[in-house]
């Protein structure tokens, strides 16, 4: 019981603030209220296939399958896979990181890994298409090819930057949570 | 829309799974719903902490404060605000192209979309648990410095 509590503390510490807001702000409060549900009602209808996907992902595809496909030495093919991956994808970021924490967990490059968090935030198809229709073609082909420009050069970066430690470090905790 | 794509196709690969070998499917359900409660403890307070800032950062508060401002500080404010703020590109899009046509900028909006899109503030605490402190920060730092370089870029060429 103590120990529920204790991971779910941030949970409980941010439903006592909304209790609070709602009664010092109603109005605020009230629409607050409405928000959260509809952020649960995204959650929920969002993450139970990505969920799955990350299941069969750890059934499905050996270690060593993941490693020549996106590992340390994948090359080009290991962005492409990755470029896909992201780009094919539903739903917001939070969304992303139990899947790139799978790809991990698989031992993908950390670049990769990085640049499939990148693609997912700013090139989801569909998400593009809105894009193009809401603020034109030229808007939406500078938006997508400076972001991921940037995302690869800072993902690259990122893995240079990292200490062989670090490395194991970020493959060790996100194994324990994928 | 996009949603039930992706049902329906991770759908179809569960029965192909299923119908090629019952024990491992099973084996991916109970890991799919493990990886699920794990996130738990972070997503609730998350969902509760975008509720309450988009209460106050509501979409009419975002035209107020972007809607005639334009030059640097606009776009920096832009980007600010995309970088706390949370709400979906099919809220974020039209509200953009609405302030587009209320006399806001393109850089203004591009550093709004941009850091909404790929910069959060309120998940940092989620993407820490699942990548550490540095990658986390420094995903963020990057995708932060996207947004400005699409400003520029989108400055100098629109």
């Amino acid at each position: 019981m103590k120990e529920k509590i204790v991971k779910y503390k941030w949970a409980l510490l941010m439903l006592l603030s909304l209790i609070l807001v709602n009664w010092a702000l109603p109005d605020i409060g009230k629409s607050a209220n409405s928000l959260t549900l509809s952020n649960f009602g995204t959650m929920l209808s969002v993450l139970p296939p990505i969920m799955l996907l990350i299941g069969l992902l750890d059934v499905w595809v050996p270690k060593e399958t993941m490693i020549r496909y996106m590992g340390e030495h994948s090359g080009p093919t290991g962005f492409l896979i990755a470029f896909f991956l992201g780009s094919f994808a539903a739903g917001p970021l939070y969304a992303a990181f139990p899947v790139a924490a799978i790809l991990l967990k698989k031992r993908a490059k950390i670049t990769n890994v990085l640049f499939f968090l990148g693609v997912w935030s700013t090139a989801k198809l569909p998400m593009v298409m809105f894009e193009y229709t809401s603020f034109g073609g030229k808007f939406t082909f500078i938006h997508i090819l400076s972001n991921l420009t940037v995302f690869l050069i800072g993902a690259i970066v990122l893995e240079k930057v990292l200490s062989k430690d670090e490395k194991e470090h970020i493959y060790q905790i996100a194994t324990e949570l994928a | 829309m996009t949603t039930s794509i992706f049902y329906i196709v991770v759908g179809i690969l569960t029965i192909i799974s299923f119908i090629k070998d019952k024990t491992k499917t099973k084996k991916a359900l109970k890991i799919g719903f493990n990886s699920f409660r794990k996130l738990l403890p972070s997503i609730i307070p998350m969902m509760i902490g975008i509720g309450l800032i988009l209460s106050i950062l509501s979409p009419n508060t975002v035209s107020q404060l972007l809607g005639e401002k334009s030059g640097i500080l606009g776009a920096i404010t832009a980007m600010v605000i995309g970088s706390i703020a949370f709400m979906p590109s099919f809220v974020a899009f039209p509200l953009g192209a609405n302030l587009l046509s209320h006399g806001a900028g393109f850089p203004q909006i591009a550093g709004f979309i941009s850091s909404l899109m790929a910069v959060g503030v309120v998940s940092l605490g989620l993407e820490i648990k699942y990548f550490g402190k540095m990658t986390a920060i420094l995903r963020n730092i990057t995708a932060l410095t996207a947004s400005i370089v699409f400003v520029l870029l989108v400055w100098r060429l629109m």
